[in-house]
């Protein structure tokens, strides 16, 4: 099967470029793993229970997305649910896996809208049962109404954080406590950005309310955290920080978002290190076009903005492609994208005040010796300084000297703690160190689903 | 480790986890389920056998790795729970297949 416009990632990104594309006429396809559109911002909005803002326990942010799945189901774009693409070769060629079943597509542009991930929180203790991130608390309310049971105790920073707390609230699940990790020094960095703040004053006053929220719950708030630690044997019954300690039968961490690079990586589009979201993003111009010229990034995948910001880059990437593809002249792309672009200036005014503030310590992802870097493995991150000390200068020859990212999860949750212990123990910056090289199969597929791809003349090997 | 919430939506789906029937609503998780169910643990990991339990809930981590109807190594965070469902823990490393192999 050939396409006009292969999407990946059914969030706000791929939704309306989805939605966008096939009203230019292009014979677009949206793939994604989920079983239902929105991503996880958006995840299992359109079975929402109560689908009133005053009603709902996750709020009228959430709800927003409803009319934009609509849109997608009402597109004419094919939209492709439970379906995981575990390798993308650069000449256009996507393969698939749905139901156990392999297949192939090939499409003449391909956007990657595959959105962000959690950054790992590699405290000790963190592998424990009973320890999990924050938005993994916020997706098992969304999808199967389930709050926390006991003592929760939420820890970290970033505009999630308060959030999810507040939604547990009105969930009828109040945390026990919230433990803030904002760095002091932060907050005068981020004043700096004052200039932001006006313009996303909106932004700003929904952070206050939801903190307003939060001490009229009776939710105790502690900030300037430091030191925090999971306690246990068999799972957490505790957290600890420096100067305090709480029982606790749950612990939620969270420390921003990061792109989720896996794909953008192991197509190696150029990608460059964000020193101001302490993260690796792939390289992308004003439309999302990335360093191969079939592909393009946009959404929280080509550096994090939010949902809103990653609805109006789905559409820019969605008016390129058509224009690439000859469907509308560069005047009329250039004239369409107008307003959008003002929207985008707009939704990303908070942006360099936000990562200032939550900022993370430069501590956090180069935890002490004893504490594992990479789960899958066990890899703490002392055998990781001790491969360096070896003569390993990056991720990809620490992974083959200790193991670290050769797991399950491929590389996806140690790779930001892996670069981080590397360059400080070689005493260089994250950018000099590099990023994981990960490779197909993007996530385990089984013999069967591969042996039963149909193989067009496209997809025969060339012999070089 | 969690519980319905008040005026939650109605679980109707009914999924064994370890042996023990628990119901789920629509759009719930495998791993949903053995949160639910209240299991410490949904496996022992292969190197030290350590009890690990879903972290991440999106398909990120591969803590959530379970037997599920019977095929282990499923990413259960990733798996609609369907009525009937076996869902069960798993231990460390799969043992190796026995017997020679032709
Ligand atoms: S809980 Fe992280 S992949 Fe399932």
């Amino acid at each position: 099967m050939t396409v006009d416009l292969a999407i990946v990632g059914a969030g706000p990104a791929g939704m309306a470029a989805a939605v966008l594309a096939a009203e230019l006429g292009l014979d677009t396809v949206l793939i994604d793993e989920a079983d239902a559109p929105g991503g996880q911002i958006y995840r299992a909005v359109e079975s929402a229970r109560e689908t009133s803002p005053k009603a709902s326990p996750l709020g009228a942010d959430y709800l927003a997305g409803r009319p934009l799945a609509a849109a997608l189901r009402a597109s004419a774009a094919a939209y492709r649910p439970a379906t995981m693409v575990w390798h993308i070769d650069p000449d256009g060629t996507l393969s698939l896996v749905s139901e156990g079943r392999g297949e192939a597509i090939v499409a003449r542009h391909i956007l990657l809208a595959t959105g962000a991930i959690e950054r790992p929180v590699p405290v000790p203790g963190w592998t424990l049962p009973g320890v999990m991130t924050v938005g993994a608390a916020q997706i098992l309310l969304k999808t199967a109404d389930l709050v926390p049971e006991g003592r929760a105790v939420l820890a970290g920073q970033g505009p999630l954080l308060y959030l999810v707390a507040a939604q547990l609230v009105r969930a009828g699940a109040p945390p026990l406590a919230v433990l803030e990790t904002t760095p002091r020094e932060n907050y005068a960095a981020a004043a700096r950005h004052f200039g932001g703040l006006w313009a996303g004053r909106r932004d700003l006053a929904k952070g206050l309310a939801l903190m307003l929220e939060l001490r009229r719950a009776g939710v105790a708030v502690r900030r300037g955290v430091r030191g925090l630690r999971a306690l246990g044997r068999r799972r957490v019954e505790g957290v600890a920080w420096e100067g305090g300690e709480i029982a606790a039968d749950a612990l939620f961490l969270h420390e921003g978002v990061i792109p989720n690079t896996q794909i953008s990586l192991a197509l190696q589009l150029a990608h460059h290190w964000d020193e101001a979201q302490s993260c690796w993003r792939p390289a992308t111009d004003e439309w999302g076009r990335a360093s191969l010229a079939n592909v393009a990034v946009a959404g929280d995948g080509a550096g994090i903005a939010g949902a809103a910001s990653a609805l109006l880059s789905g559409r820019l990437a969605a008016l390129d492609a058509a224009q690439i593809l000859g469907r509308i002249d560069r005047a009329e792309r250039d004239r369409r994208a107008l307003p959008i672009r003002a929207g985008l200036a707009r939704e990303r005014a908070i942006r360099p005040f936000l990562d200032a503030l939550y900022r993370p310590s430069d501590t956090l992802l180069s935890p002490a010796d004893e504490v594992i870097a990479c789960r899958c493995e066990e890899v703490t991150a002392g055998q990781i300084r001790r491969a360096v000390r070896l003569g390993a200068t990056g991720p990809n020859q620490v992974k083959a000297f200790v193991r670290c990212g050769m797991g399950a999860c491929q590389g996806r949750v140690c790779a930001p703690i892996v670069g981080a212990v590397i360059a400080g123990a070689r005493g260089v910056p994250i950018a000099e160190v590099g990023a994981y090289r990960p490779r197909a199969p993007y996530k385990p597929i089984t013999v069967g689903a591969l042996a039963g791809v149909e193989v067009g003349p496209h997809q025969i090997a060339k012999p070089n | 480790m969690f519980r319905p919430r008040p005026d939650g939506a109605v679980a109707t789906i009914p999924v064994e986890v370890e042996g023990r029937v628990v119901r789920v609503p629509a759009g719930a998780s495998a791993a949903a389920a053995v949160l639910l169910a209240g299991l410490t643990s949904i496996r022992d990991t292969a190197i030290g056998g350590g009890e690990r339990a879903p972290y991440c809930m999106m398909g990120i981590c591969f803590e959530c790795l379970a037997e599920i109807d019977g095929v282990p190594n499923r990413q259960s965070c990733m798996i609609a729970a369907r009525p009937g469902m076996r869902i069960n823990r798993q231990s460390g490393a799969r043992p190796a297949p026995s017997g020679e192999i032709e």
